[in-house]
């Protein structure tokens, strides 16, 4: 069965950084918006601010899984590379666990610890969103380097440290424009309406940046004719921006129409910068040191992954739809009862 | 220190912190179930109190288990590069496994069985909670494949240094996973059992006398005396499969160096490993062989069989096993003595005619010293959990997969400053984290136990049931 789709020791890495890629894909957009919702936390008033939480509150943690399914297919399908990006990342790394502890046990801790404790854990809420969202960003530019910590290279990390985290800041504000009423919903369409240029400027940051960083990434995209099928990637980005700012400046709609849309518009936005860093990287797992043919485990393994991953990935999709369609709508106060 | 030793501790910290709230939430989840069914069966609201009151703490106790799981799954690319690149093949499906059966499950039905009461069906309800409780279990089960698979490695082929997979139900039901994976759970329960237990002792004591803190302290205590013996006996059969796997373990954890008949058993004594003797001994005449081999005479191996030729160590550093076994297996004999002597002083038949289920004196009848013994054993699980796994973890070294991998081999070329200062970081978050976890659970035990005195509302049936809202 191996072999029925040809060479296994290049389908299988492929198929694998695939998935990878998914996964991380839709972390960022899922815990994007969680982490988001967390950076937007302090601009809000303390009612306010349980209403943002309780927006979040079923999902984070399911949102949070897939860091864990994209970090163990690193894991597991290239251990080589896994090894050498975090060991890389060392710190950064470090950083962005404690602020996803923070962040994950604030949720809890605000609502069940004596009420005078509460504006602290609010506060770890806060940092522990924007530790995660800061290292995160300034993982993607150190990754976009070459793993390197040259002076150039941490400049520019965290210049895409901050883009990140206007990204995610813009994505949770599309996502509460989705799930509040009211006060709280005007307040987001302003918080969108500033984020916007944010993510347009980090986006265009990265894409100036990474093929002046990498002769190989300047190839891929400016190789004639090559470029000419790149050109629908940057065009369509350019198209949804325009969409997106046009709609943020008519909403809210009095019968609340198109909330969804500029999350739905941002989820594209996402996936369409995440496809071309991915062409720029394509074939490689750590940037101009090691492809995903070189890093693969062995084939053996990696089927019996395929094998559960193609089985389950269906069934995780479904239940976890099951959950957003049981909490869909605008978000109430959580209560246990 | 060197990288080495700091990777260690590193790993150690992380893992410590993590296991104890896994520990709580599997077998919680099917406690919390039991009180859900029992809800629907009886409609009593004291189970209902009871799942409402420990839900809090499930949720509590699932969101450190989550965050502190996800430093985990990064702890073996920062610190162990070479574990996976000389056993990935095989550690590698397994952990795949654990994430896309265990995870998500669990991680996508929380929210329903936390804020869906009242936005699905009770059946659904009821499912999310069975679902929960079946995912942490399935984590569970599949990590303990692993680290079975570390001490007692099966099914696999070693090309060139690095492990081939030849045979997965060999290296999925390998020789110690039976033993690891039902000591393990038992212990999962026996921790609930007086976590429950200690915190309703607590509100008892703070003069809370609701049904519902009466039916979780006996539903604790009874847990406990249910469990006990049987972890005994696995534990038994557990080091009986160690005797017979990883020898030099069974030698630490008894303290015997010379390999002989009649060894004693150990109650205290002082290992030295400059001596190789133990400086002072108390112990049982041949009780050590009597429970390894079943007969006085019975040849114990000893630590000395385990060096090389040049005087290298083979076996694992003496001291911390030999304690962390007298900790884990004195915590078990007092939880035995505990449980038991509770259940007893329950049963007693208090004042009135009529049948032995109608007079028993039931929670009445605990005096205030054994409850103050529960309040105290509250955590007594964490603390032989801990200890259980130090045994076992150090048991191990030198080696990280038993005869395949030394844990020299797989650590990363980090700096050990960076090491060093991560780990002081982590230390910190996790020390603060662990105080305010206890003292959160104190807390809501305090509220509670307030909820049910004099000044409630009347009008209110269940005035604990009503204040219980996540986000008050
Ligand atoms: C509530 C927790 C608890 C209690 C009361 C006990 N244990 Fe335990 N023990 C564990 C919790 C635990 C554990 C944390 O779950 C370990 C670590 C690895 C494992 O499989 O279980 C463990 C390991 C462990 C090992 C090491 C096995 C190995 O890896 O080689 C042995 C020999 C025993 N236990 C034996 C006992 C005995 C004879 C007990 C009698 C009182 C006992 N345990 C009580
Ligand atoms: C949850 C309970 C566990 C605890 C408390 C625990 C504790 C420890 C401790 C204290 C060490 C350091 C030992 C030493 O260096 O002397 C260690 C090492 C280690 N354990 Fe565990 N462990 C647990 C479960 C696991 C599991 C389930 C796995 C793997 C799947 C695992 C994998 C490792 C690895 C990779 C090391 C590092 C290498 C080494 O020092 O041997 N552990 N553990
Ligand atoms: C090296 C060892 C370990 C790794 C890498 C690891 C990894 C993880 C990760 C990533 C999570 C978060 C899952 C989520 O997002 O929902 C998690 C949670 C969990 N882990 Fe571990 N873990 C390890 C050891 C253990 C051990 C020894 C046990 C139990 C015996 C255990 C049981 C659980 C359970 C039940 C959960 C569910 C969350 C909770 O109940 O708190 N893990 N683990």
């Amino acid at each position: 069965m191996m072999t029925l789709f040809g060479d296994p020791a290049v389908w299988l890495p492929l198929t694998f950084a695939g998935l990878m890629g998914f996964s991380i894909l839709v972390y960022v957009v899922l815990d994007g918006f969680d982490l988001g919702v967390g950076l937007l936390s302090p601009l809000a008033t303390p009612e306010h601010r349980d209403r943002m939480i309780a927006s979040i509150g079923p999902f984070w943690d399911a949102n949070e899984t897939w860091l864990v399914l994209a970090i163990g297919l690193l894991l597991v399908a290239f251990p080589q590379a896994h090894g050498m990006i975090l060991s890389g990342l060392y710190l950064p790394v470090a950083i962005m666990l404690v602020g996803l502890i923070l962040r994950g046990v604030a949720f809890e801790f605000r609502a069940k610890a004596p009420p005078g404790h509460k504006p602290a854990w609010d506060v770890a809420f806060f940092v522990g969103s924007l530790m995660t969202s800061l290292s995160q960003g300034f993982m993607l530019g150190m990754y976009i380097t070459g793993l390197e910590w040259t002076l150039v290279a941490v400049i520019f990390s965290g210049l895409t440290a901050v883009f990140l985290t206007v990204g995610y800041s813009f994505i949770g504000a599309t996502w509460l424009i989705y799930k509040t009423e009211g006060l709280l919903q005007l307040k987001s369409v302003e918080w969108a309406r500033g984020g916007i240029w944010g993510l347009l400027g980090g986006v265009a940051a990265i894409s100036i940046a990474s093929p002046l960083a990498s002769p190989r990434i300047f190839e891929r995209w400016f190789d004639f004719p090559d470029s000419l099928f790149l050109a629908p990637l940057p065009l369509t980005f350019a198209l949804i921006v325009g969409l997106v700012v046009l709609v943020l400046r008519r909403l809210p709609t009095g019968d609340d129409d198109f909330a969804i849309l500029p999350f739905l518009a941002t989820v594209i936005l996402f996936t369409l910068a995440f496809a071309g860093l991915a062409y720029s990287f394509y074939p490689y797992v750590v940037p101009d040191r090691l492809t995903i043919y070189e890093a693969a485990a062995a084939p053996e393994s990696l089927i019996i992954i395929l094998v559960g991953a193609v089985i389950v990935i269906p069934v995780i999709i479904a239940y976890s739809t099951l959950a957003y369609t049981v909490f869909r709508g605008k978000a109430t106060a959580l209560s246990y009862d | 220190m060197d990288t080495l030793i700091l990777s260690r501790i590193q790993f150690g910290a992380n893992i410590s912190f993590h296991i104890l709230f896994p520990t709580i939430t599997i077998a919680l989840g099917w406690v919390l179930l039991f009180f859900k069914l029992r809800f629907n069966r009886t409609g009593e609201a004291r189970w209902m109190d009871a799942y409402r009151f420990w839900v809090k703490v499930f949720a509590l106790s699932f969101a450190m288990g989550v965050v502190s799981g996800i430093t985990m799954s990064f702890q073996f690319g920062t610190n162990w590069p070479g574990f996976m690149e000389h056993v990935g093949n095989i550690a590698g499906p397994l952990l795949a496994y654990e994430i896309l059966t265990a995870f998500f499950l669990e991680a996508a039905f929380l929210g329903i069985m936390l804020f869906g009461f009242s936005r699905v069906p009770g059946w659904l309800h009821t499912l999310a909670t069975f679902l929960v409780a079946f995912g942490t279990t399935m984590s569970a089960f599949w990590i303990l494949v692993l680290n079975s698979w570390m001490h007692t490695p099966a099914g696999f082929e070693l090309r060139d240094g690095i492990a081939f997979a030849t045979d997965w139900s060999a290296i999925i039901f390998n020789p110690s996973l039976p033993y690891r994976l039902s000591h393990t759970l038992i212990s999962s329960g026996l921790t609930v059992a007086f976590l429950i237990a200690g915190l309703s002792a607590l509100r008892w004591l703070w003069g809370d006398r609701s049904g519902e803190v009466r039916a979780t302290l006996r539903f604790g205590a009874m847990l406990g005396a249910l469990l006990i013996p049987a972890q005994i006996v696995v534990g038994d059969l557990h080091g009986l499969n160690t005797l017979e796997h990883q020898p030099a373990k069974v030698a630490a954890m008894e303290g015997n160096w010379e390999t002989g008949g009649n060894v004693p058993l150990l109650l205290f004594a002082v290992p030295n490993e400059k001596t190789r003797s133990n400086d002072f001994e108390i112990g049982i005449p041949s009780g050590a062989s009597v429970i390894l081999k079943h007969k006085p005479e019975g040849v114990v191996p000893g630590l000395n069989d385990f060096v090389g030729e040049n005087g290298e160590v083979l076996h694992p550093p003496v001291t911390p096993v030999f304690y962390a076994f007298r900790v884990m297996v004195g915590t078990g004999m007092a939880m035995l003595a505990l449980s038991w002597l509770s259940l007893a002083l329950m049963a007693r038949r208090g004042q009135g005619t009529g049948s032995w289920a109608q007079t028993r004196r039931g929670v009445e009848g605990l005096p205030k010293l054994l409850l103050f013994a529960f309040v105290a054993m509250t955590f007594a699980g964490w603390i032989a959990t801990l200890s259980g796994w130090y045994v076992t973890e150090i048991g191990r070294q030198p080696w990280l997969v038993t005869g395949v991998l030394t844990t020299e081999m797989a650590v990363a070329d980090v700096p050990s400053g960076m090491v060093l200062s991560t780990l002081l970081v982590y230390l910190a978050v996790y020390g603060a984290l662990t105080v305010a976890y206890i003292g959160v659970l104190t807390h809501l035990a305090r509220k509670a136990a307030k909820g049910t005195l004099p000044p409630a509302t009347p009008a209110n049936p269940s005035p604990v049931a009503g204040s219980l809202h996540a986000a008050e």
